[in-house]
């Protein structure tokens, strides 16, 4: 006899701000205001307001609370669980209209534009019990398709869709599977490439800790129409609690006959292991992937054979992202038509995107494809901080380019991102304001992809070391108008000849930035100034006279004493020695201090 | 688990106690007055029969939560019904045994329980 539900967050935004400390405070006050009976408390997967959290929602009412410390849980349980009072304070404002009176989450700016499909179940259900993912129709789709559909029928199902591979590629879902189908009977295998690199995305790993579940049938699903037995996750080591998640649902799956042997007594077998991978961004690459999970080292292999002909152990194999698999069930559930209405014309469905950098809402979103990036920014992301201007948005992470203002009406979809110089990449879109240099960013994109690279073949092993270089030297104010050309030319070279996607797509942050903010390069170049203030090698420090009073508090600051001056004297800055750490300037309080 | 018949009885089974996370419109509402006046004078007891009740007649629109004190602390416990024209009904004196009663006359049938109201106990 439950009349209420507390849910709180247990993603891995919450859980780092100690939602564990909020859910045992809510166990512990509801026991001692005697609601043990009535209110359950479930820990969830991600809500996707990230930026508010800790989150906790109370139902029936639908009560948003953000920003909750253990500390507050007293007065939550002795006001609103108890009483019905709405704990004003704690609610996400955007939801509050008056005292005790609050609108539906769907009203507020951050999800009314959004379609939950993918992440449907996360921030719903508690993800470490298999009874409230078949509550929310889990299973059910595979019931279907073993009950109601051949093989084939499934595939079309998917192939109709328009489903693409969400990983980035966007290569059509139910193609790969047809290939793969295609093949001679035998081993076959299904893979879910849970290897999320991209710095700043985390939707993967979000699915996999609010959902697992729903991985876990999609792969059965394709497991039924391609003629497979076996299925592989293939998930990073670094993700703690989407592996144990995923763990409890395997056995959960297990023990109730839904992976295994003879699934719903419909003779069809299917099981899956998880493999951990130690965090090499290159075996998020499918060939390097196949290797990983064979025990060997993770390098790209030659294409063609593609995997869907010779994969794992050497049969066919297909591999999909773990959000593509979070879409599979609710296509079969409300079928193709349903999923292919939602969308652009090639890029069918929704996407979620990771909201990072200068926004005020840092989160998950699920919007349809086709959503203009504006839309995704201003109204839905909450803007950008402190009134500062937006300079570019980064999608596609290492193998992605930044987008410019001028672009922010375009709509999302694969096609239109690729035309401007990006990719959709796995999701990360990282949102940058008039305090990034562009140089800077794709510098750091440049770091890391020579340090993945796997070094199996010149043109990444090298040229990207050479394109680094390059930047290093440009960022501090050492290189010629020539670099420019070379660092150009270097691109166009490594994009045709490297092995695989990871150096083939790795200059694309650099000449995305050299198509849209070529002048950012040349003042560094030219002028040796950066026109953002981040270079520090091009950074100078200086004291005004004028508005200096001689306090002597950026002296005393200063970490390498490159301050001189007396009490109440006019200080000046050595530049010899100054390592621009900036210090001065933000203890300065008379304006004094001025970075060029 | 090994047959689809087994699963769909288990997903029923569990929609149920799921069912007060979603977000929706009701038919009516049963809101319990829960101040403290309300808690002292047994409206614990009450709320508790109403989910009850509402969970083994499986109404499934039909939202039971709390509301504060409205001004009548000597008629606690309080339970006020909003019908789905809005209109409200307000029982006083509550105990749990009189809870079934409200809910197969009033939120099934729609005929208030005259006796139990306000406006037969207002004197």
């Amino acid at each position: 006899m439950v009349r209420g539900h507390v849910l709180v967050c247990g993603g891995t935004g919450c859980h780092s701000a100690n939602s564990d400390d909020i859910y045992d405070a809510f166990e512990k006050e509801i026991e001692a205001a005697g609601l043990k009976d009535e209110i359950q408390v479930i820990k969830t997967g991600c809500f996707g307001l990230c930026a508010l959290g800790p989150i906790v929602v109370i139902y029936p009412e639908g009560a948003f609370y953000s920003q909750v410390q253990p500390g507050d849980v007293k007065e939550i349980v002795s006001e609103h669980l108890l009483k019905g009072r709405l704990v004003t304070r704690l609610l996400y404002q955007e939801t509050v209209v008056d005292e005790n009176t609050i609108t539906s989450l769907d009203d507020t700016d951050f999800y009314r534009k959004q379609r939950r499909i993918a992440l449907k179940n996360c921030g719903v259900i508690d993800p470490e019990n298999i009874k409230e993912y078949i509550a929310f129709d889990g299973y059910m789709a595979l019931a279907k398709v073993l009950t109601e559909m051949t093989p084939q029928q499934v595939i079309d199902e998917i192939s109709k869709s328009g489903l693409r591979g969400r990983g980035g590629g966007g290569f059509p879902t139910g193609k790969k599977w047809a290939f793969a189908a295609a093949q001679p009977v035998g081993d076959k295998y299904v893979c879910c490439n849970a290897d999320e690199g991209d710095p700043g995305a985390f939707m993967d790993r979000s699915v996999l800790e609010g959902d697992p579940h729903c991985v876990l049938e999609a792969m059965a699903i394709a497991g039924y129409a391609i003629g497979s037995n076996h299925g592989y996750i293939y998930v990073r080591a670094e993700y703690p609690i989407a592996v144990k998640r995923l763990r409890i649902a395997i056995g959960q799956a297990r023990e109730m006959g839904l992976l295994g042997k003879n699934i719903l007594g419909s003779g069809f077998d299917f099981d899956i292991d998880i493999r951990l991978g130690a965090g090499a961004f290159v075996c998020g690459e499918e060939t390097a992937l196949l290797n990983s999970i064979e025990g060997k080292r993770g390098d790209p292999r030659p294409r063609p054979p593609f995997p869907a002909v010779k994969g794992l152990f050497g049969k066919p194999t297909i591999i999909n992202n773990v959000e593509t698999w979070a879409n599979v069930t609710r296509i079969i559930l409300n079928g193709a038509d349903w999923f292919a209405a939602m969308g652009s014309e090639k890029s069918k469905g929704t996407k979620v995107f990771a909201l990072g950098g200068k926004i005020n809402h840092t989160g998950l979103v699920e919007i349809p494809m086709g959503t203009p990036l504006r839309e995704i920014i201003e109204e839905i992301g909450g803007g950008i901080p402190d009134g500062k201007k937006f300079k570019a948005v980064q999608t596609g992470g290492p193998s992605g380019g930044c987008i410019p203002a001028q672009y922010l009406d375009i709509p999302v979809d694969y096609e239109n991102l690729i035309a401007i110089g990006s990719i959709m990449g796995s999701g990360g879109m990282i949102v940058m304001d008039e305090d990034n240099c562009m140089v800077d960013i794709a510098k750091f994109f440049l770091e890391f992809t020579c340090d993945e690279s796997c070094g199996k073949c010149t043109p990444c092993r090298v040229g990207i070391r050479r394109m680094l270089e390059i930047l290093e030297k440009i960022t501090s104010g050492q290189a010629k108008m020539e670099d420019l050309d070379t660092l150009e030319n270097l691109c166009y070279f490594i994009k045709e000849n490297a092995l695989c996607g990871l150096g083939q797509t790795a200059p694309n942050p650099v000449l995305s930035t050299l198509r849209y903010f070529r002048d950012e390069y040349e003042a560094h170049i030219v002028e040796k100034r950066c026109p953002a203030g981040v270079c520090k090698k091009l950074l100078t420090y200086s004291i005004d006279p004028e508005k200096c009073k001689g306090c002597t508090l950026c002296a005393r600051n200063c970490p390498v004493d490159a301050i001189v001056g007396e009490v109440k004297k006019v200080h000046v800055i050595d530049n010899n020695k100054c390592i621009k750490c900036g210090t001065c300037m933000s203890n300065c309080k008379f304006d004094a201090i001025t970075r060029k | 688990m090994k047959t689809i018949a087994e699963l769909q009885a288990l997903r029923d089974e569990m929609k149920g106690k799921v069912g007060v996370r979603r977000e929706g419109e009701y038919r009516t509402k049963i809101l319990v007055g829960m101040a403290t006046c309300g808690i002292a004078a047994g409206a614990r007891p009450v709320l508790a029969e109403c989910v009850k009740e509402i969970e083994t007649r499986k109404l499934k629109d039909v939202y039971v939560g709390q509301t504060g004190c409205i001004g009548i602390c000597q008629f606690e416990p309080v339970v006020e019904i909003y019908d789905e024209d809005g209109t409200k009904t307000t029982y006083v004196h509550m105990t749990a045994d009189k809870v079934p009663k409200v809910i197969a006359q009033h939120v099934v049938n729609g005929s208030p329980v005259v006796e139990y109201t306000i406006g037969a106990n207002a004197n």
